[in-house]
């Protein structure tokens, strides 16, 4: 396909999907690698229920952290969040509400953090990685203190029941469900609506966007508000497939939830990522770590490996679109 | 160095925790904090006061240099300190906030070498990295108690307390070779701490070791986790889909274990038997019960830090070891990573930690 032909409307459009198409073809080789090394395991239905179920709390992370960055920000304080989160929609007060009081309080930690952030960047102007790297900061800490560095483990059944095998609907785990809804919502609100068009729009000239009379501050304000519900529903299929809360949780996710949103195409510099080359991003990264496990590699192997397929996954789409 | 070293911004919000003028968000956020914050603490109360002798004698002023309470070990070795200390009306007990930053350590204990303690007792977030101010303390007369992470000069401590790591994977590997040993073709997986961390390679070298004697047994799978809940449930889970079948787990973490066992519940899977490492309050409740595939835990005792402010409060009075012949305290003690199953799980009930 010639792009030279193209309206550039179109072409903007396209661009990602030849990017989608090469990750795929990444995602088509780790499963073939899977495929030859261990068919019997690769390939079973508990297997992909496995790594779609491992895909799914930093895949709702990367979804929001996908929407700050294209809205020219960053988010380094998720993982920050999800673990604040966990911890304290953990603690006896609030599990003596049950589900309900759990939901509800990761949900409200991590909107409360993301308003914080929101706040920071577009009232207080300051600059969205030093922002989020306070975040990160104060929220692992108080996340320490509250735990006071124990595991807060949960015994509420109904929570804990979301895991079991017994409650997966026609064989898909209600955290997949999760994901898979919260991919949709995050599609539909960066391809359908307004908000996505002005996340485009901010992320990639904000002057020109201010001019076009978009609220930046508000949108931006917006987009970090997106990414902290993210990690309030993240953290609540954290606490669902753990059953527990801990101060480590969501250890490194800023940095998985980034590369993720990179390799499916996503511009740091902002302007311009699509949801579905996220989404699969997060799946090659998950693929990969189900590939090491079943082939028994060592942690050094895995690490080295890792980085390189990273690399390759880039290099494979620069050459694709020059 | 001046006397009052500035305080670190933050370094003293577990003293606001601590201190009876907590604000009121301060006191709902205790309250809302521990699942089982009841008296079972794991304090080590129901010990005997070890082989030292616990009648009053000279005042002792112990510095605690611990570390960052972020893991539910770590936590319980800063409480057994205070605790201990506690029980003594001879000793006073001067603690620093903990720290994994090095530099934030090493300023902690030159603030306790300045104000002239008689015995420190340090757990250093990096042995090495804490060598040169261990030093300096032994060279202004303060004897050091080095707990656990090891410095690395003998000049640096006086005596050094602490675990056995390649001893709990030697037990965990004779205690799985016990109860598998008339099974053939046995297979066995280890769930694995940080592999970059030296302890992490002892255990797996202690349990390989002990394995060799069983020529029936075979490890067929190993991953590494990373102490935390999330990773356990993780790694556990590319295990259990890697290895359809095996009779035997060894996790290294208890705290770990949290995620491991939700993992293996969640598979839906038993038919194997599942050891401990550590010896956290939940897994001893579990192995008390018994309705798990949770059978034993090997211990790397928190109440080291008891012991070493023991050790502490006797270098200070200047004794020796009750029940020994020798006149000084030894130069370095290594505990005993006893196996805990559903037989002794009583005896050692009040060690475990949240």
């Amino acid at each position: 396909m010639p792009p030279a032909k193209e309206a550039p409307g179109t072409r903007a459009r396209r661009r990602p999907d030849i990017r989608n198409l090469s990750l795929l073809g990444v995602l088509a080789a780790l499963v073939l690698v899977g495929a030859l090394t261990k068919p019997e395991q690769f390939l079973s239905v508990q297997n992909l229920q496995l790594v779609l179920t491992q895909a799914s709390v930093i895949g709702v992370v990367t979804v929001g952290v996908t929407f700050v960055i294209i809205g020219g920000g960053i988010d380094l304080s998720v993982g920050a969040m999800v673990a604040l989160a966990t911890v304290w929609a953990t603690t006896v007060a609030t599990q003596q509400f049950g589900l309900s009081g759990i939901l509800l309080c990761a949900l409200c930690v991590g909107l409360g953090c993301g308003l914080v952030n929101g706040l920071l960047v577009s009232l207080g102007g300051i600059v969205p990685f030093i922002a989020t790297l306070a975040m990160l900061a104060s929220a692992r800490g108080l996340a320490l203190q509250i735990s006071d560095g124990r595991t807060q483990v949960v015994s509420v059944d109904p929570v804990l029941a979301l895991g079991r095998r017994d409650a997966y609907l026609l064989g898909i785990p209600p955290i997949v469900l999760v994901f898979a809804v919260v991919t949709v919502i995050g599609w539909l609100l960066l391809n359908r609506t307004t908000f996505g068009r002005r996340t485009v729009a901010v992320g990639g000239n904000p002057e020109a966007a201010r001019l076009a009379g978009i609220d930046v501050r508000r949108q931006r304000l917006l987009l970090y508000l997106l990414s902290g519900l993210c990690c309030g529903i993240a953290a609540f299929l954290l606490i669902v497939l753990t059953g527990s809360g801990q101060n480590t949780n969501g250890n490194l996710y800023e940095l998985d939830a980034i590369a993720a949103a990179i390799i499916g195409g996503t511009l740091l510099s902002g302007g311009r990522g699509t949801i579905t080359g996220s989404v699969l991003g997060v799946l090659v990264f998950t693929t990969i770590t189900n590939l090491f496990a079943l082939n028994n590699l060592e942690t050094a192997v895995q690490q080295i490996a890792k980085g390189a397929i990273i690399v390759a996954a880039v290099l494979v789409q620069k050459g694709r679109t020059p | 160095m001046t006397e009052h070293t500035p305080r670190i911004p933050g370094t003293s919000r577990r003293n606001m925790l601590f201190g009876a003028a907590a604000v009121s968000a301060g006191a709902f956020l205790t309250a809302c904090t521990s699942n089982e914050n009841n008296a079972s603490a794991g304090t080590g109360k129901q010990q005997q006061a070890g082989g030292v002798d616990d009648k009053p004698g000279k005042k002792v002023t112990i510095g605690f240099a611990g570390p960052q309470a972020d893991h539910g070990w770590l936590n319980a070795i800063n409480q057994n300190a205070k605790d201990r200390a506690k029980q003594y009306e001879d000793v006073t007990l001067e603690i620093t906030e903990g720290s994994n930053d090095t530099a934030q350590q090493i300023g902690q204990i030159e603030t306790l070498i300045n104000k002239k303690v008689d015995v420190l007792v340090v757990l250093p977030a990096d042995g090495k990295a804490l060598t040169q101010v261990g030093l300096k303390a032994m060279r202004a007369g303060i004897p050091v108690v080095n707990l656990d992470r090891v410095f690395a000069s003998q000049q640096a401590y006086r005596c050094w307390v602490g675990g056995d790591n390649y001893g709990m994977g030697l037990n965990a590997g004779h205690y799985i070779g016990e109860q598998l040993k008339d099974k053939k073709n046995a297979k066995v997986v280890e769930l694995a701490g940080i592999d970059n961390l030296e302890l992490t390679r002892q255990r797996t070298q202690g349990f390989d070791d002990a394995l060799k004697n069983y020529p029936n047994i075979k490890k067929v799978g190993r991953q590494a986790a990373e102490f935390t809940v999330e990773s356990g449930q993780s790694k556990m889970a590319g295990l259990l889909q890697a290895h359809p079948d095996f009779d035997a787990l060894w996790n290294h973490d208890d705290d770990q274990g949290v995620g491991a066992e939700r993992a293996i519940e969640q598979a839906g899977r038993d038919g194997f038997l599942m050891v401990g490492g550590a010896g956290s309050r939940k897994v001893m409740d579990t192995i008390k019960a018994d309705n798990s595939v949770l059978k034993a835990t090997v211990l790397y005792p928190p109440t080291m830090s008891a012991s070493a402010i023991d050790l502490a409060r006797a270098l200070g009075q200047g004794k020796g070891i009750g029940g020994m012949a020798e006149l000084e305290i030894p130069a370095s003690i290594t505990l005993y990573s006893a196996v805990v199953t559903k037989d002794n799980v009583d005896d050692y009930l009040p060690t475990g930690f949240n």
